[in-house]
């Protein structure tokens, strides 16, 4: 290949790797909700619908219970249909869902249960088909023409769709209403009747709307009562609006049950029928959830994933998964800055141990354990070991080293001496075996430069791959990694110059020759 | 700003030479042939390029006994790790007797002090990633007097960068008292630009920064003329047939009787030359680059680097 046919392939690859990672990571946090940042937590609501009635003979029952399907702005996670001997069917009737309870044979008190339980989501977009503009409906007087004295004085206040309804509708709730209104509303205070009348109203403007039954979510459990809102298609999009209020609004703590206003349960083959609605809400790990869901869609993209091993192969994969940001930053370090270290890795091994010692007390642990075993090294070239032999021995010693700081700090009642256990002894025997050549060959000071460019590159390493944010989409979405790999392929194509060149070579910047 | 400024002054950087230069010309399997200074000996000595004499090798820990054979009867030799690299695990011997090794600094060795540093040079401790190493024993160049009085000690070497056969970029390292005799720049030895065309040296750098006088003689650096230019440059262009590498460092001594004679090859040069010379070395691989053709013999090859790389009016 060519320098440029290779330069696009790569910078293709790289594209490709980003984007493939993104994309799954895009994916998986809006429409699987995986949280992008550690801790996050979702509320969760449990609605408790209760649907009582009677039967005073023995006989056969029948009880219909339009249930939410998809709420805008909400997830359902589970639903349960609960209740004693009958058999339970959902079907679709329309824009409907209906639940459908039956028994053959029952008598007495009756109570089923319908229970669901749904979290919040980011998007609350409505996918409800506009309805064609209703006709004028026709009325007896003096109905209709106060609907007509009410429509024109509404439209004469008004400019459009939108402050037509708020405007009717606050005539409407206003507390000493006018004689039209009143005919309209009577004297009950019913929030659906007025919601009824409103709507009346508004086929009077031929305007199309809907009475929604909308539950609200409250912040601590308690009985809630279904409520009407109102819903107004502009010809553009939904408006929605607080029948009560006249205020154009949809709160997030509504909960869209059904999109009319019909009559929630019907029974059949029983009286007194009644519902009432308990919600109660809880707040569960957004990770957990986004699990529970993704297992509940049955999204193959969830199922590879990190969190479904076993914990303590998961623990593993939560450090592992933060090694390609410990080579970025040694690839940035090395290639775009130039600090020299020992062993390419070593400084990211470092960095890991880090996290276990915290920063200072890992530091000074490290720098003692080398000093040591430099010493020790140091003394024992006077003895002329072969070369591996005298490798195995710093090693043993390295070992021996670390057990004693762990005994003496444990002694001392330092508690991060113990951690010493985790840097990476073989990799710290080779630092000191190479440092000790360095050292022999090219001086204390060659040495120590390289040794302090390690300690400082692991440092750096440690306050990146520390950050909670990093490690969190490190982990839950590894794929994230893609973009890691991406960078560092670029990285790779980097010819500029490294940093410290530019200092080395200051001397070749200022003079022309 | 400073970036730039190098980037317009054709100044080559790591990370250019290592994937622009080294991995487009310097084929990978190529390497062990100037890693291994035993075979590039051996290579030199097919192509009839001058290398100072090999006396012996030795290859494992049991040949050790035979180094007192092969060093019988040579007063003065260098032991060196075959796969060494920056001049580490180098000793030269000026003379022994009973036992006793006297290195050039005047330091003596004991026979186990040598056995030792022999015994770590074949399981590797200076060969890159550790692995087993054999040992040279061979000629002491006794050099040429030319640069004796810019030389503290060691071994003053010619380094030319050989691109695509094309002497490219030429100087001279010399030994300083803070570089131990070594003739390593990282180690502090003095670089002196040489000009391609005349094998006039120019002038000089220390740890980065331009110098006229040694630092340990107080010698003028700038204004020697190296003899027997013409073969050296001859020299460092058949190493380009000899390796096949297109970017090379041939590092190339002077001895007082037998000439020029090329110490070892470097499939991965250092940059200091660059500062050496007060220039980058961008500019003169491009005129290389469009001049080289189907491949020019060594003697045509020359003939252009001495024409195009003409700089002592400049200088």
């Amino acid at each position: 290949m060519t320098l440029s046919a290779r330069r696009r392939h790569l910078y293709l690859l790289s594209a490709t790797l980003a984007v493939a990672g993104l994309s799954v990571a895009a994916y998986r946090a809006t429409e699987l909700g995986f949280p992008l940042s550690p801790g996050a937590t979702s509320p969760l609501w449990t609605v408790e619908a209760r649907v009582q009635f009677e039967r005073f003979t023995p006989g056969p029952a029948k009880a219909m219970l339009a249930i939410p399907s998809d709420p805008p702005g909400y997830s359902v996670l589970t639903e349960n249909f609960i209740s004693r001997g009958y058999g339970v069917s959902v079907s679709q009737e329309g824009e409907d869902r209906i639940a459908m309870w039956a028994i053959r044979r029952t008598e007495g008190e009756q109570s089923l249960y319908y229970r669901l339980r749904v979290f919040r989501k980011a998007d609350r977009r409505v996918e409800m088909q506009a309805p064609p503009f209703p006709s004028v409906p026709e009325l007896e007087e003096p109905f209709a023409s106060a609907l007509d004295a009410i429509v024109e004085d509404v439209r004469r206040r008004s400019a459009d769709v939108e402050t037509f309804t708020a405007t009717l509708l606050q005539t409407i709730a206003s507390a000493s209403p006018d004689d039209n209104v009143r005919i309209f509303i009577g004297d009950v205070s019913d929030p659906f009747a007025a919601a009824q009348a409103a709507q009346t109203l508004l086929s009077g403007a031929r305007i199309p709307s809907l009475i929604l039954q909308v539950l609200p979510l409250p912040d601590e459990a308690r009985q809630v009562e279904m409520r009407p809102w109102i819903a107004v298609h502009n010809g553009k999009k939904w408006l929605f609006f607080n029948p009560v209020t006249g205020i154009k609004e949809l709160p997030e703590s509504l909960l869209i049950w059904r999109w009319n206003g019909d009559p929630l349960v019907q029974v059949t083959g029983g009286v007194r029928e009644n519902i009432e609605f308990r919600v109660s809400p809880s707040v569960q790990d957004a990770l957990s959830l986004a699990q529970q869901q993704a297992a509940s869609h049955g999204s193959r993209l969830a199922q590879f994933s990190l969190l479904d091993l076993p914990l303590q192969t998961q623990q593993v994969y939560s450090i592992v998964s933060l090694i390609p940001i410990g080579a970025l930053i040694i690839v940035l370090m090395r290639n775009l800055v130039g600090i020299r270290t020992f062993g390419t890795f070593l400084p990211v091994l470092v960095a890991l141990a880090f996290r276990e010692t915290q920063l200072i007390a890992g530091i000074v642990l490290f720098s003692t354990l080398v000093a040591l075993g430099l010493t020790l090294r140091l003394y024992l070239e006077k003895l002329h070991l072969l070369l591996v032999p005298r490798l195995a021995a710093v090693l043993t010693m390295v070992v021996l080293l670390m057990a004693a700081l762990s005994v003496l700090s444990h002694r001392l009642g330092l508690e991060t001496g113990l951690s010493v256990a985790l840097f990476p002894m073989v990799i710290l025997t080779m630092t000191i075996e190479r440092m000790s050549v360095v050292w022999e060959e090219r001086g204390p000071r060659d040495a120590i430069i390289d040794g302090l460019g390690s300690l400082f590159v692991a440092a750096i390493a440690y306050g990146v791959m520390d950050m909670a944010i990093l490690q969190h989409v490190a982990f839950v979405f590894p794929e994230t990694l893609l973009v890691v790999l991406a960078v560092i392929l670029m990285l790779g194509s980097y010819t500029g110059y490294r940093l410290t060149e530019l200092r080395r070579f200051r001397a070749l910047a200022g003079d022309r020759p | 700003m400073i970036f730039r400024r190098l980037r317009a002054q054709g100044v080559l950087g790591i990370n250019s030479r290592n994937a622009e230069l080294i991995a487009t010309y310097n084929s990978r399997h190529l390497y062990p042939l100037v890693d291994d200074k035993l075979r590039t000996k051996q290579l030199a000595r097919e192509h009839g390029v001058p290398a100072p004499e090999l006396y012996g090798s030795l290859s494992t820990i049991h040949d050790i006994h035979q180094f007192p054979e092969i060093v019988a009867g040579r007063e003065q030799f260098v032991v060196k790790p075959a796969n060494g690299s920056g001049g580490d695990g180098i000793l030269v011997f000026d003379g022994h007797r009973d036992g006793r090794f006297r290195l050039c600094t005047g330091l003596q060795v004991s026979w186990d002090d040598l056995a030792h540093h022999l015994a770590n040079t074949l399981n590797g401790q200076y060969s890159l990633g550790g692995h087993p190493d054999r040992v040279m024993i061979e000629y002491r160049v006794v050099f040429d007097p030319v640069f004796d009085a810019v030389s503290y000690l060691g071994v003053p070497d010619i380094r030319v960068i050989v691109f695509r056969g094309f002497p490219a970029m030429a100087m001279v390292r010399l030994p300083t008292r803070a570089s131990q005799g070594k003739a390593n720049l990282h180690q502090g030895a003095v670089g002196v630009a040489i000009d391609i065309a005349t094998g006039c040296t120019t002038r000089g750098v220390l740890n980065n920064d331009v110098v006229t006088q040694h630092p340990d003689t107080g010698a003028e650096l700038g204004g020697l003329q190296v003899p027997e230019w013409q073969k050296i440059m001859l020299m460092a262009a058949r190493c380009y047939e000899l390796t096949g590498l297109g970017y090379l460092g041939v590092d190339i001594v002077l001895d007082v009787r037998k000439g020029p004679l090329m110490l070892e090859l470097n499939a991965r040069p250092g940059l200091n030359i660059q500062i050496a010379n007060g220039e980058g070395i961008v500019g003169r691989l491009r005129e290389i680059q469009k001049f080289a053709g189907d491949g020019p013999g060594a003697e045509a090859r020359v003939a252009f680097s001495t024409a195009a790389f003409c700089r002592t009016e400049a200088a």
